[in-house]
């Protein structure tokens, strides 16, 4: 054996030990069930999954999301790290929910990309990642004004009903509008509220028509505006999260507000948030949150109850009225507030990760969303392994009977390459490691069948210069050499394709641009160094006669 | 064992008839696709949400309809996946369809009109307007500048008519799956993009094998007209060209047999693509090399006789 034989031996052992090894931990990993991983230690599984292929959301199921942060309207000083502050107000988020292996990353200028491996409940973590959490504390407008509020919204909507042609000032039967009439016509909005209390309701069934009118009517034009700013109004029109049955009808009311636009204190006042059952006699059997006001806003608090005895306050997030009281008396400093509702005890708890990890600076919307369920994952596994092993003993079948003896180095040499590209998805130094997807299952399938490719090239050489009468070390040779440069054309283009999926894809088609260029690679190793080896090392021990080819 | 080796084939001799039957088939693709107004977007691209819902007894198409009356959507297409108790419902407007909860209220008014037979999803994807735009961007920029990364290389390692040949088969291939893709009824996904490049890699990775036997060949038979050394090249790489595609047919269609509904139209796209890639490498890519020759040698003759 000369030298460079030596060490090409060397080299080609090396790197199938390696890969061997590499690939090991997938096959462990990926071959154990639920009850074998539950016996092993914490390390232990650490360890797998840190050596193991990371398998991509389509595979393991789980959600990707893309949120849109609408910076549009924020201040200079606020939008330069608005990014950063909801990449980490959802982080926090995310983490007191409680998933393995979050990923959350900003995309571009204004994107964030979420992503939850083998989530079990997208409705309640989409709730919790989408959700601003701007915690308000609102008083409720007084009674007087209340009722200038009112009288404002009912001539607007009246007005635009005429205008809209909804309504008319005439009776139908040429007889004066009798009282109801006349109210239902000049006082649309009134009419439909109740007061049980202080506090105005509405029929549920007439607050989607309410919500409708009053979004359609601009509130600086209609309302009171503050002096300086005669663009803002001074009152807010809100509506409770809940509705209840008001004693007689057995008819759903929710509460309708009218707050004032200063609020008393922000959510950051609030230091800590926790759930706590009974904290409201009006919702015995739901959980509430109770909340830790900081030493400031305590005070606050505190002044601005002892200033308004037998007014109303509410605990609004975002835009929501969650919980409204009466002042009964001055709420000394360190007194929690608390926030109920008919909450679930998944809701309550949800609100409480919400609250103490913080609003988002900015408002984000869902622009894409993709939700694989575990079963389905699974499913696809089983199937693309399935496929992959069906594809792989039809290809050997095939080589072993047309090529024979050198179709088995084909076959082993197409071994490595599968063991190459596991271990190299799983061991390449980037952050975040590549991803297994489904496409990049079927990228390692369609290597199979390509791969191949490489070693039918040099074999059918190898035949011809047999052909030609020349000595099988000579055949061998010059069938490698020949078939070289046609094996590095033929892939360079597969590659351009494939690096172009890597550049351009996203999620699972980057998947499988990554294993149709590992494929390639892999392949262009096993098949004109690692097989050209075996080749050399037979015919340099033995005395060929015959090549089985 | 061995076959087809050693083969006189006379391919460019059929070369007008295979550019008919090209034509041919090119021609009811555009039709079909003219007629559709176009290759049909999967949501990845015009946006919209999907759903993969699973039963636990068989369900009909009707009643998911009804269902979706019921909760206020009217435009919808349903679609049996892999028997009938699962299906895919797919919905043109996304927008508002995450505030409304639109998912969660399909879901449990599904459950709601068929006690007994629990429904989950398998499956969600909302992809707004938006990204369905940026998306169709990428994947044509994707498209553009693999294929003119390949005219450069091709352009490079061989003479220019070789790279337009090489092209002008890929493009075949790719009008032929799309063609076959409208007149199916099949969307236009991203992983049918994927494996559209991927159709291209391989119909290339087949020609340009024959290509290098047309250059090794020509300097070898020195003296013989183009015709007869391409002829030559063909029948000498005939034998690899049928064997890689039938291993690469092979493991696609094990894919396509076994891999699932999910990558079914995935698979569908890099069958046909390995089949159509490998007639056309026999009879588009390098028959129309030859026409180019001949007609640059007769005008050459011309100018100088």
């Amino acid at each position: 054996m000369t030298p460079k034989m030596r060490w090409k031996v060397l080299l080609v052992l090396v790197v199938v030990v390696l890969a061997a090894w590499r690939a090991s931990y997938t096959f462990r990993f990926l071959s154990m069930s639920e009850e074998d991983l539950a016996a092993l230690s914490t390390d232990q599984v650490e360890e797998l999954e840190a050596n193991a292929i990371r398998l991509g959301l389509d595979l393991q199921g789980g959600m990707h999301m893309v949120l849109q942060v609408e910076k549009e309207g924020l201040p200079a000083d606020e939008a330069q790290d608005v990014m950063a502050r909801a990449q980490e107000v959802i982080t926090n988020r995310i983490d007191q929910f409680g998933v393995a292996e979050p990923s959350i990353q900003i995309e571009g200028d204004d994107r964030i990309i979420v992503q939850l491996p083998g989530l079990q409940d997208e409705q309640r973590a989409k709730r919790l990642i989408g959700r601003t959490a701007l915690l308000e504390f609102m008083p409720v407008a007084l009674m007087e004004e209340t009722d200038i509020v009112l009288r404002a919204l009912d001539r607007a909507i009246s007005e635009q009903m005429l205008a809209d042609g909804e309504i008319t000032m005439e009776s139908e039967t040429g007889l004066p509008l009798s009282e109801t009439e006349r109210l239902e016509r000049e006082r649309p909005l009134s009419v439909k509220l109740r007061f049980p209390g202080e506090l105005p309701f509405m029929k549920e069934s007439d607050v989607a028509w309410a919500k409708q009118k009053i979004a359609g009517l601009d509130l600086a034009e209609v309302l009171p505006t503050y002096p300086d700013d005669p663009t803002k109004p001074r009152y807010r029109i809100a509506w409770h999260e809940d509705t209840r049955v008001l004693s007689d009808d057995g008819e759903q009311y929710r509460g309708f507000y009218i707050l004032e636009d200063e609020p008393v204190m922000l959510g950051s006042s609030v230091i800590s948030a926790d759930v706590r059952p009974g904290l409201d006699q009006d919702y015995p059997n739901s959980p509430g949150i109770s909340l830790r006001l900081s030493r400031q806003g305590g005070r606050t608090f505190a002044n601005w109850t002892g200033a308004n005895i037998g007014n109303y306050i509410t605990i609004v997030l975002d835009d929501v009225v969650q919980s409204a009281a009466v002042i009964k008396s001055r709420i000394p400093a360190g007194t929690p507030a608390s926030l109920t509702g008919n909450f679930t005890d998944v809701e309550a708890s949800d609100i409480a990760i919400v609250l103490r990890a913080g609003r988002l600076p900015a408002p984000m919307t869902v622009i894409e969303e993709r939700t694989v369920g575990p079963s389905l994952g699974r499913d696809s596994i089983n199937l693309g392994v399935r496929a992959m092993l069906i594809g792989f003993l039809l290809v050997v079948l095939f080589m072993l009977i047309y090529y024979k003896a050198a179709g088995a180095v084909a076959v082993a040499a197409l071994i490595v390459n599968v063991l190459l590209i596991i271990a190299l998805m799983s061991s390449l130094p980037v952050d975040p490691r590549p991803a297994l997807t489904l496409p990049g299952l079927a990228g390692i399938i369609l290597t199979i069948g390509m791969a191949v490719d490489a070693n039918v090239l040099i074999f059918e050489r190898i035949r011809e210069e047999l052909r030609n009468q020349k000595t099988i070390r000579a055949a061998i040779r010059d069938g490698y050499e020949r078939a070289f440069m046609t094996i590095m054309d033929a892939n360079v283009t597969t590659l351009i394709a494939a690096g172009v999926l890597l550049y351009f894809g996203t999620g699972p088609i980057k998947g499988f641009g990554i294993t149709l260029s590992l494929g390639i690679i892999a392949s262009m190793f096993t098949a004109i160094i690692a097989t050209r080896v075996v080749f050399d090392l037979i015919t340099s021990h033995w005395n060929v006669k015959h090549l089985s080819i | 064992m061995e076959f087809l080796v050693g083969t006189h084939i006379n391919f460019l001799g059929h070369r007008r008839a295979a550019f008919i039957v090209s034509a041919v088939v090119i021609l009811i693709g555009l039709i079909s696709l003219v007629i559709q107004g176009g290759p049909k977007p999967g949501i990845d691209f015009a946006g919209g949400v999907l759903l993969q819902v699973k039963f636990e007894q068989s369900i009909s198409a009707e009643s998911i309809r009804e269902s979706l009356d019921r909760v206020g959507v009217d435009e919808a297409e349903i679609q049996h996946f892999g028997g009938d108790r699962e299906a895919i419902i797919r919905l043109m407007e996304a927008e508002d369809a995450e505030e409304q909860d639109l998912a969660g209220r399909i879901l449990s008014q599904l459950n709601e009109d068929n006690p007994g037979n629990t429904a989950t999803f398998m499956r969600e994807e909302l992809v707004g307007p938006k990204i369905g735009e940026e998306l169709t961007a990428k994947a044509t920029m994707a498209i553009i500048y693999a294929l003119i990364g390949i005219l450069i290389y091709i352009s490079l390692r061989f003479e220019f008519k070789f790279a337009v040949g090489a092209v002008a088969a890929l493009v075949h291939d790719v009008v032929i799956v799309l063609g076959l893709f409208s007149i199916t009824g099949r969307a236009i996904t991203l992983p049918v993009i994927a494996a559209f490049l991927t159709i291209v890699g391989y119909s290339l990775n087949d020609t340009i094998v024959i290509y290098d036997r047309i250059r090794e060949d020509r300097r070898k038979l020195y003296g013989k007209s183009f015709v007869d050394i391409v002829n030559t090249s063909l029948n000498e790489s005939l034998s690899r060209t049928l064997v890689t595609s039938l291993t690469t047919l092979l493991v696609v269609l094990c894919l396509f047999i076994f891999g699932g509904e999910v990558i079914k139209d995935f698979a569908f796209a890099l069958m046909v693509g390995v089949i159509v890639g490998t007639y056309s490498s026999l009879y588009v890519a390098s028959p129309l090399v030859v026409e180019w020759q001949i007609r640059q040698e007769a005008r050459r003759r011309r100018k100088h006789g």
